[in-house]
């Protein structure tokens, strides 16, 4: 169990890794599509809304494995570019993950820019305030707040996401807990420290965004 | 279209099974989650510290750990576990669990941590006193809970448990991992005998949605239904 622990820690190193990076461009891909999703234009509305069904409809591990298993057998995909990032898993997970929590951040922005109350933007409008600085200085800050407990929900999912890494042979701390179960059979012993090690990170995962939502705290 | 076909050449009949396993092993696992929640629901709200915090315990710890791990640790553990029982009451050979019940569980217990959390919201959010106008009014525990209780929990709960259950069936694909026949390992072996994984990967990615568009019509049916009369 001890002996266990530093080769667990350093797994750990990669599941941050896949996290922060698949959570920085989800939030961009996210916040394009929540933007899509408000257009007027229905063809537009449509085509984020079908992005973020099928990608909420479908599990994870089937997005994973059309990535990584899938896009390799287009002969053409193996002449670009793209055959660079897209033979490594390390990349194919991350664009896995990204396009996911991308889909479901897209909806928890959509809410949250939704239940800003119109009288806010009326006012802003009012006084003149460009448009372009009512969506940064006014629309954004609401939105943040209105949106930071679902979002923190959906960090504790994508960290507990990053295990399915495992599946596409990268060694993440589930890929190197099960290594160790199937090499010692000590299911039990290691479940107890791998999972703590998750459950430490969903600890102070959920401690930030409660530190967070008392700083955007304000009234609205 | 001809990997689709039914019969020897085609891979449609296995799909088809393969769809069905997927139902059925995320209804049983619902089940079992609903025999957790059944358990853990009372503690969460028990008033008695040391009942309260294994309540909370199982939630918490199920909700922050990966459902792989949660798979890994039946998958490997379970047949030890279960062997360690049976040699108590002097049965020494091997026994080997099947796949369907190891996956079914560990997805079970997982589905039970939500199911769990949505009930102990849904008992809460019921007004007080209902609860107190059942116990002035004298029913028998059978008409209170069932009569009085159960329906307005039921009511609030429906909608949240829609969650869990699409949160469940999209869970089983990871049981793929321990052998279990369902959506996704019968992909994996297709695309592994035809060489054509983006075709079947993308196709079990159709057999999931359809899956879900069928049940979230059958569920928001349910909703209309229980909610009457608000």
């Amino acid at each position: 169990m001890i002996n266990s622990f530093p080769k667990l820690l350093n797994a750990t190193l990669i599941t941050l890794k896949l996290l922060s990076v698949s959570l920085i461009l989800g939030l961009f891909i996210g916040l394009g599509f929540a933007i899509l999703r408000m257009n007027n234009n229905k063809l537009i509305n449509k085509f984020a809304y079908g992005y973020s069904y099928i990608f909420r409809g479908t599990p994870l591990l089937v997005q994973i494995f059309i990535i990584y298993f899938g896009l390799g057998q287009i002969e053409y995909l193996r002449t670009t570019f793209l055959w660079v990032v897209l033979k490594e898993p390390y990349w194919c997970a991350i664009i896995a993950f990204s396009l996911n929590t991308g889909a479901y951040t897209s909806e928890i922005l959509r809410s949250a820019f939704q239940t800003i109350k119109p009288g806010y933007l009326e006012a802003g409008r009012s006084l003149g305030i460009p448009s372009k600085i009512i969506f940064t200085k006014i629309q954004i800050p609401i939105a943040i707040k209105q949106s930071l407990p679902a979002y923190g929900n959906e960090i504790i999912l994508m960290l507990k996401g990053t295990s399915l890494a495992s599946t596409v042979t990268l060694m993440d701390l589930t890929g190197v807990a099960k290594y160790i179960i199937s090499t010692t059979f000590k299911p039990v012993e290691v479940f107890i420290v791998a999972g703590g090690i998750y459950l430490f990170m969903t600890f102070i995962i959920h401690n930030v965004i409660k530190y967070l939502e008392k700083k955007y705290g304000f009234q609205t | 279209m001809e990997l689709l076909y039914f019969g020897d050449k085609g891979w449609g009949d296995e799909l088809f099974f393969a769809t069905l396993m997927t139902i059925a092993v995320s209804i049983t696992a619902m089940i079992i989650g609903f025999i957790f929640a059944a358990l853990f629901t009372p503690l969460k709200l028990s008033n008695n510290k040391f009942l309260n915090s294994i309540g909370n315990a199982y939630t918490t710890v199920i909700r922050g750990v990966p459902e792989l791990l949660v798979i890994y640790l039946f998958f490997f553990g379970g047949s030890g576990a279960i062997m360690f029982v049976a040699s108590i009451f002097g049965y020494n050979d091997y026994i080997e669990i099947n796949a369907f019940l190891t996956g079914s569980f560990s997805i079970g217990i997982i589905s039970g941590a939500y199911s769990t959390e949505v009930f102990r919201g849904a008992l809460q959010s019921i007004d007080k006193g209902q609860f107190e106008a059942a116990k002035v009014l004298g029913f028998n525990k059978y008409i209170y809970f069932f009569k009085i209780i159960l329906p307005q929990m039921l009511r609030l709960a429906i909608p949240n448990l829609s969650n869990v259950w699409q949160i469940t069936l999209k869970d089983t694909s990871l049981i793929s991992v321990t052998g279990l026949v369902e959506i996704m390992r019968q992909s994996y072996i297709a695309a592994g005998s035809t060489r054509d994984p983006l075709f079947f990967y993308s196709f079990a990615a159709v057999l999931y949605l359809m899956l879900t568009f069928l049940s979230m019509q059958l569920l928001n049916r349910l909703e209309t239904k229980y909610s009457k009369g608000y």
